[in-house]
C-alpha cells in the first residue's frame, strides 16, 4: 500500500532517466546513505566498524570490480585478488616514494597502475574466450603475488613481502580511528559505487552488454571489441585497485602478498553469484552476506545448537555451510539476493490486493 | 648432459602425475561439459577415505593391521564411496542445474569443492597423515649404475600405474557399450537423448570414473607427499595441463601433462635461479597461456566456429 508509483507522472527526460524512478525508492535510499554516514559511526562499536562495516565496504567495491568485468561484460575473472594486491603495494610505494603525495592521489595511482597491470592481463581475452580465459587470468593471479613476494623493492625491503600502511592524512586532517577510516571507506565506496551505477547505463557499459550476450554479435553490430573489452578490464582492475588500497589502508593496516592468493579472488566471486551478477546492488548484498556469514555461524555455534554439533565437525562447518549455500543459491536463485530483493519488491507493490 | 636428461626425465614423469589429475576433469567435461573445480577436492577426499578406512577398519572388523587383503577391501570400499559421492552429485546438484550456463556449473563444483574439503576433514580428521604403498621413493639402480641417472623408483612405478590407467580408459572408451554412450553424450547431448541414452546415467558413470581416477590419483600423490590438504591443490597444477592440451581430449591431457611437467622442471633448474626461484607457481599458467595464443582451443581441443 505504501510502496505504490501511482500518481507519480514523469515531466521531463531528466526524472525519466533517474537511477531510482520510484520516490519511495529514493527515500529509502537518502535514509540509508544518511544512515550510515550520520548515525553509523556514533552507534556501532569499535568492533562493528573496524571488523564489520569496513570490509564490507571494502569487499563491495571488489565485487562492484569483478562484477563490472563478469557481471556486465561476461569475461570471467579469477585474478581479482591479484588486481587488489597490485592496488595496495603500488598506492603503497607511490605514497612511500613521492614525498608529500596526498593520500587521495596515491590512492588513484595505485588504482590506474592494477588498471594498466589489467588491461596487459586482458590482453589474451582478445583470442580466447570462456575457461580458458578463466585460466589466464589465473596466470595473473599467480604471478602478481608471486612478483610481490619475490622482489623486496616492492615491499620496501621488509621481511617476506609484508607492507605497514602509513598514517592516512587528508588537509592534515588524520584518519586514525575505526570510525574515520569507516567514514573515508564509505565516502569513495559511495561515490565510486554511484559511478559504476551510471557507467552501466551509458553507452560503454551497454556494449559491455552486448558483449556479454554474444560477442561476434556485438562486433557485427559495429562494438569494437577489443576497445570494449580491454576498457572492460581496465576499469574493473581500477575499482579492485582502489578496493586494493584501502583493503590495506583503512581495513587491515598490515599486509603481505600471500594474503591475496587465490582465496580471496574466489570469495569476492562468491560474492557476486551470491549477490547477482551484473548488479551494482548485489556486490553490496553478496558481500555482507559473505563476510557476516561466518559471524553468524560463530554466534550460532556458541548457543546450544553448537552443543549438538561435534568438535571435529563444528571446524569444518563453515567450509561446509559455504559450499552448500553456494551450491543451494545457484540451483534456487542464480540470479542472486537482488533478484530476490526485485521480487520482494514486485510483492510489496501488489500488497494488500494482489489480485 | 646426464643432468639435463635426468631433469627431463624427472620432469616427464613428474607430469605424468599432472596429467592423472587433468584426465578426471577432462572425463566429466567431455561427458556433461563441466568444469569440474571439485577434482582437485575429490583427489584429497579419496587419499583421505582410504587412509582412514585402512587406520579404522582393522578396529571394525577385527582384522590384523598388517594383512594385505586389507588394502583392496580399504580401495574396495574407497571406489564404493566415489560412487556414491558421483550419484549424489548428480542427484542433488546437476539434476537441478541442467540447462544453466556453463559458468554456473563451473561456480557450483567451486562450492562442491568446499563441500567435500570440509565433509572429508569433519569425517577423518585434519591431520597429516602418511600413506605407504611400500615402493621405495629410490633411484633404479641399474639406471643409476650404467648411466649415472638418478630416476626415482617410485616415480617410474606412478607413471607406470598412470599410463596403464590412460590405457584401461581408452579401451573402455572405444570398445564397450557403455563407453560408446559416454562417447556419443559427449559429441551431442541432444542426439545422445533421442537414441536413448539415459543421460542421468551417464552423468553417474561419469562422475564414478573421475572419482576412480581420483583415488589413484590421491593415493600416488599422497603417498609423496602425504595425505594432507594441500592435496587439494593438485587441482590447480592440473588446470594449465588441461588448457595446454585442450578441454576435451583425453590424449591431450597426456601430451600437456608431459610438456608442462618437462618444461617446469627445465624452467626452475635452468630459469629459476636468473629470477630468485620458486617459479613453478606460475610458470605452467603462462606457458599455457602462450600456447592459448597461438591455438585457442588448446593442442588438441575441438575447433569451436562462433555463429551469429
Amino acid at each position: 500500500m505504501i510502496y505504490r508509483e501511482a500518481g507519480q507522472f514523469k515531466a521531463s527526460y531528466e526524472e525519466d532517466q533517474q537511477i531510482f524512478p520510484i520516490k519511495q525508492d529514493r527515500i529509502v535510499m537518502a535514509a540509508l546513505v544518511a544512515a550510515a554516514f550520520f548515525v553509523a559511526p556514533f552507534v556501532a562499536s569499535e568492533y562493528w566498524l573496524q571488523a564489520v562495516l569496513t570490509p564490507v565496504l571494502v569487499f563491495a567495491l571488489a565485487a562492484l570490480g569483478l562484477n563490472i568485468l563478469t557481471g556486465y561484460a561476461g569475461q570471467l575473472s579469477l585474478g581479482t585478488g591479484a588486481f587488489m594486491a597490485v592496488g595496495a603495494y603500488a598506492t603503497y610505494n607511490f605514497l612511500l616514494r613521492l614525498d608529500g603525495l596526498p593520500f587521495l592521489v596515491g590512492l588513484v595511482l595505485g588504482g590506474l597502475s592494477a588498471a594498466a597491470v589489467g588491461v596487459v592481463f586482458g590482453l589474451p581475452s582478445l583470442r580466447i574466450k570462456g575457461f580458458y580465459l578463466a585460466m589466464a587470468t589465473l596466470a595473473a593471479q599467480f604471478f602478481i603475488v608471486w612478483a610481490l613476494a619475490k622482489f623486496p623493492w616492492f615491499s620496501n625491503y621488509s621481511s617476506s613481502g609484508i607492507i605497514t600502511a602509513q598514517r592516512i592524512e587528508i588537509f592534515g586532517f588524520a584518519f586514525d580511528t575505526p570510525a574515520r577510516k569507516y567514514l573515508l571507506t564509505l565516502a569513495i565506496v559511495s561515490l565510486l559505487a554511484l559511478v559504476a551505477k551510471n557507467l552501466a547505463r551509458t553507452n560503454t557499459g551497454r556494449s559491455w552488454m552486448a558483449v556479454r550476450d554474444m560477442d561476434v554479435a556485438a562486433e557485427v553490430i559495429g562494438i569494437p571489441l577489443m576497445k570494449t573489452k580491454l576498457l572492460a578490464f581496465a576499469v574493473s582492475s581500477f575499482y579492485c585497485g582502489i578496493a586494493g588500497g584501502l583493503y590495506a589502508y583503512t581495513y587491515l593496516g598490515t599486509v603481505e602478498p600471500d594474503g591475496f592468493g587465490l582465496d580471496l579472488s574466489f570469495k569476492i566471486l562468491f560474492m557476486i553469484i551470491i549477490g547477482g551478477m551484473g548488479s551494482v546492488l548485489g556486490a553490496f548484498l553478496g558481500a555482507a552476506f559473505i563476510l557476516l556469514l561466518p559471524v553468524g555461524l560463530n554466534v550460532l555455534m556458541h548457543t546450544s545448537v553448537g552443543a549438538l554439533v561435534p568438535a571435529t565437525l563444528a571446524s569444518n562447518l563453515e567450509l561446509i555451510v559455504f559450499g552448500v549455500l553456494i551450491i543451494f543459491f545457484l540451483i534456487v536463485e542464480p540470479h542472486g539476493l537482488t533478484r530476490l530483493w526485485q521480487i520482494g519488491k514486485e510483492k510489496l507493490r501488489l500488497w494488500p490486493f494482489p489480485h | 648432459m646426464g643432468f639435463f636428461l635426468e631433469v627431463l626425465i624427472g620432469g616427464l614423469l613428474a607430469g605424468m602425475l599432472y596429467a592423472l589429475v587433468a584426465l578426471g576433469f577432462v572425463l566429466i567435461f567431455k561427458a556433461s561439459g563441466v568444469l569440474n573445480f571439485a577434482q582437485g577436492a575429490m583427489v584429497f577426499f579419496a587419499a583421505l577415505t582410504f587412509v582412514g578406512l585402512t587406520e579404522r577398519l582393522p578396529a571394525w572388523l577385527g582384522l590384523s593391521p598388517e594383512w594385505a587383503g586389507l588394502f583392496w577391501i580399504a580401495l574396495l570400499l574407497t571406489a564404493v564411496v566415489m560412487v556414491l559421492l558421483a550419484w549424489l552429485v548428480e542427484r542433488f546438484m546437476l539434476r537441478k542445474l541442467v540447462n544453466q550456463p556453463a559458468i554456473t556449473l563451473f561456480m557450483a563444483t567451486i562450492g562442491l569443492s568446499y563441500l567435500i574439503e570440509g565433509v572429508a576433514q569433519g569425517m577423518w580428521g585434519a591431520v597429516v597423515r602418511g600413506l605407504d604403498l611400500g615402493i621405495a621413493d629410490e633411484p633404479v639402480m641399474g639406471l643409476l649404475e650404467r648411466y649415472n641417472l638418478m630416476i626415482s623408483k617410485f616415480d617410474l612405478v606412478a607413471a607406470t600405474v598412470a599410463g596403464v590407467l590412460v590405457a584401461v580408459l581408452a579401451l573402455f572408451f572405444q570398445y564397450t557399450k557403455v563407453g560408446r554412450a559416454l562417447r556419443a553424450v559427449a559429441d551431442d547431448h541432444q542426439a545422445a537423448l533421442s537414441i536413448g541414452i539415459p543421460l542421468q546415467r551417464i552423468w553417474v558413470i561419469v562422475w564414478a570414473v573421475a572419482g576412480f581416477v581420483a583415488i589413484v590419483a590421491g593415493l600416488v600423490w599422497g603417498s609423496r607427499n602425504g595425505v594432507q590438504f594441500a592435496l587439494t591443490y593438485t587441482a590447480l597444477k592440473a588446470l594449465p595441463v588441461l588448457i595446454l592440451g585442450g578441454l576435451t581430449s583425453v590424449p591431450g591431457a597426456i601430451v600437456g601433462g608431459l610438456i608442462i611437467g618437462a618444461s617446469e622442471k627445465l624452467a626452475e633448474v635452468y630459469l629459476g635461479p636468473f629470477v630468485g626461484g620458486g617459479i613453478d607457481s606460475w610458470f605452467p599458467y603462462v606457458l599455457a597461456l602462450v600456447f592459448l595464443l597461438i591455438r585457442p582451443e588448446g593442442l588438441f581441443g575441438e575447433k569451436h566456429i562462433d555463429r551469429v
